[in-house]
């Protein structure tokens, strides 16, 4: 543990809260967004519905949008006077703003568009023709679903589920404006990397936190690939 | 007893329609031939339950699957009817096993059917069970997808030319296993197909079809020696199929005999034990008549036959109907030969058979090895 002692000094106090506090903003954000993109991909890839058209390009909003609107909208919408907001805080005593979980959902609303196209491209790589055996075997939707359909789109499931992760450790713009930047509740990666450059002397700091954004990014995006491979190899069909 | 009665137009200005209706008997195969395109994997789909028709029935043993008056509709999964599909279909994420029980898993409790080693047994995979699919030959994967198939308990197989996708050598390889399933499981067969030697190998009756449309329905002897039906007499291997029994072998000579109803027949030596069933198609171009019985030849089959009728047949060709005893036997002439021998129907003739005409093999048809 010698090594961990080493980089735990490397780093200070702070800056040790801005990692770890990306990380779990990172993973809540891909644990809120993962069921509902799955959902929402598999709606778009085969249900026949008035209005697909208009479901598509609302999950790929967040995609062209300027991130400072998107956190704007969270703001109007999930705000203490916002209409999805303050309900949530008379029945629950839900905040949002300014909280972790706030920015957990800002960079779940970013990142959703690069789940839903991850698993949809594996759904749409499904061969029907093997549900259609799995109908005639006696397996219902829902059997079917679970036992043949989940199981092939896994591996584009946990790639999107990895892409996400990784790029919601770097989410900046809509985080800011939603859940503004306070150390130890909303500052992450990012919001500590831009403190850093406004604070005189900060530059030995910004280019720490720089360095780990860098590696978390380039690791998260390695592991996506090489568990794409594994789990192609296990169904079979070779490194694409 | 399975009833089919549909009707179905895919959407489009020449879009295809089907209108299609025939019975298939409660045991044995029924092969559902024709060319590509003529709707046959369309019905196997719509009994399956995979595709609905816009008009029909289904019914298989009194139940009703498919009914649009009455608005029944049952689901595939609840229909009972085990699919083998052209390329097998085998989940790539489960192992051999785990695909073969996944049928097992879901059967109803009480369903009747062959239990897992038997099939494994039956099928000869037992040494395939913990490969995945993406190892397994053409051939191994068709073997294992039809024991996937049997061992979902169905009341019906579907086969939707499950040999189609496979070189000569794996399908020679298959088709002995599916002669087995067939011998050994009382299960109806629904077998569609575009091979004529795969008819004559497994099927016991048939339904011909052309543009969506059945053309005629019934036995494979009695329809091979119809003259009515274009779609079986315009191939090379036309000809009427008898149905005989393997009588002796001659391994001196390299010879066995068959009987038939109506007479002996002389071929090329088969493994195939002696009293078992096998079917040999008499290719309609391999028999030649004459008017006086014939000394001296090389052919071995000379057979004492009554012209039953003459039909026309290619230009400048005729089809005899020959009759031997019960059984008939086709023959493609030249109208030149009708003419110069003054053949009309009632004569006695001989018919002469190349030995060499036996086509397929009946190694496996017979009930064991």
């Amino acid at each position: 543990m010698a090594w961990l002692e080493s980089a735990a000094s490397w780093l200070t106090a702070e800056e040790w809260q801005a990692v770890r506090l990306s990380l779990s903003v990172a993973l809540r954000s891909v644990a809120f967004g993962l069921p509902v993109a799955v959902l929402a991909a598999l709606l778009l890839a085969r249900g026949r519905f008035p209005g697909r058209a208009l479901l598509d390009a609302l999950v790929h909003l967040p995609l062209v949008m300027p991130p400072v609107v998107v956190g704007w909208l969270l703001l109007v919408t999930f705000g203490l006077r916002g209409p999805v907001g303050g309900l949530l805080n008379d029945w629950f005593g839900l905040r949002l703003v300014f909280t972790t979980g706030g920015a957990a959902l800002a960079t779940a609303v970013m990142s959703f568009p690069l789940i839903v196209r991850a698993v949809r491209l594996s759904l749409e790589s499904v061969d029907p023709g093997l549900e259609e055996a799995a109908r005639t075997l006696g397996a219902g939707p829902l059997d079917r679903f679970v036992t043949v359909t989940l199981p092939l789109i896994a591996p584009g499931i946990l790639s999107g589920a990895i892409t996400a992760f990784a790029a919601g450790l770097g989410e900046f713009g809509a985080v800011i404006t939603f859940v503004s930047n306070i150390p130890g509740e909303t500052q992450t990666l990012p919001l500590a990397i831009y403190s850093a450059t406004q604070t005189p002397g900060g530059e030995a700091t910004a280019a720490k936190l720089a360095a780990i954004s860098l590696a978390l990014a380039m690791g998260g995006l390695l592991l996506a690939e090489l568990v794409a491979r594994h789990m192609h190899r296990l169904l079979g069909r070779g490194p694409r | 007893m399975l009833q089919v009665a549909l009707r179905h137009r895919f959407p489009g200005q020449d879009g295809f329609s089907l209108d299609a209706a025939f019975t298939a008997p409660s045991s044995g195969v029924t092969a559902i031939f024709g060319p590509s395109g003529c709707g046959k994997t369309t019905i196997l789909a719509a009994v399956a339950g995979l595709l609905r028709p816009q008009a029909g029935r289904v019914e298989l043993g009194g139940r009703v699957l498919f009914d649009d008056r009455e608005r029944i509709a049952l689901p595939p999964e609840k229909r009972r009817c085990g699919m083998v599909f052209q390329e097998a279909r085998l989940f790539p994420h489960l192992s051999v096993e785990t695909n073969l029980r996944y049928g097992l898993r879901r059967a109803p409790r009480g369903a009747e059917g062959p239990d897992f080693g038997g099939v494994v047994a039956l099928l000869g995979i037992g040494h395939l069970l913990h490969r995945r699919p993406a190892g397994l030959s053409g051939g191994e994967k068709q073997r294992v997808a039809l024991g996937r198939a049997l061992l979902s308990r169905p009341e019906l197989l579907l086969m939707d030319e499950p040999l189609a996708a496979l070189d000569t050598a794996r399908k020679a390889e298959v088709l002995p296993f599916l002669a087995r399933v067939r011998d050994t499981l009382r299960i109806p067969v629904l077998y569609v197909t575009h091979a004529l030697d795969e008819v004559d190998r497994l099927a016991d009756a048939l339904v011909l079809m052309e543009g969506g449309r059945v053309l005629a329905s019934g036995g494979v002897e009695a329809l091979s020696a119809r003259t009515d039906l274009p779609i079986l007499l315009d191939r090379r291997d036309a000809g009427a199929v008898l149905a005989c029994t393997v009588l002796s072998h001659d391994p001196g000579r390299g010879l066995t005999h068959f009987a038939f109803p109506g007479g002996q027949l002389i071929a090329r030596l088969e493994r195939a034990s002696i009293g078992s069933a096998a079917r040999l198609r008499i290719r309609a171009r391999d028999v030649s008549v004459a008017t006086v019985e014939p000394k001296g030849l090389s052919v071995q089959n000379v057979l004492p036959a009554v012209l039953d009728s003459i039909e026309p047949g290619q230009p400048h060709e005729a089809l005899l109907r020959l009759r031997v005893g019960p059984s008939l036997l086709l023959a493609r002439v030249t109208r030149d030969t009708v003419s110069r021998l003054g053949l009309t129907p009632g004569m006695p003739l001989w018919a002469l058979v190349k030995s060499v005409a036996f086509g397929q093999a009946p190694d496996s048809a017979g009930p064991d090895r």
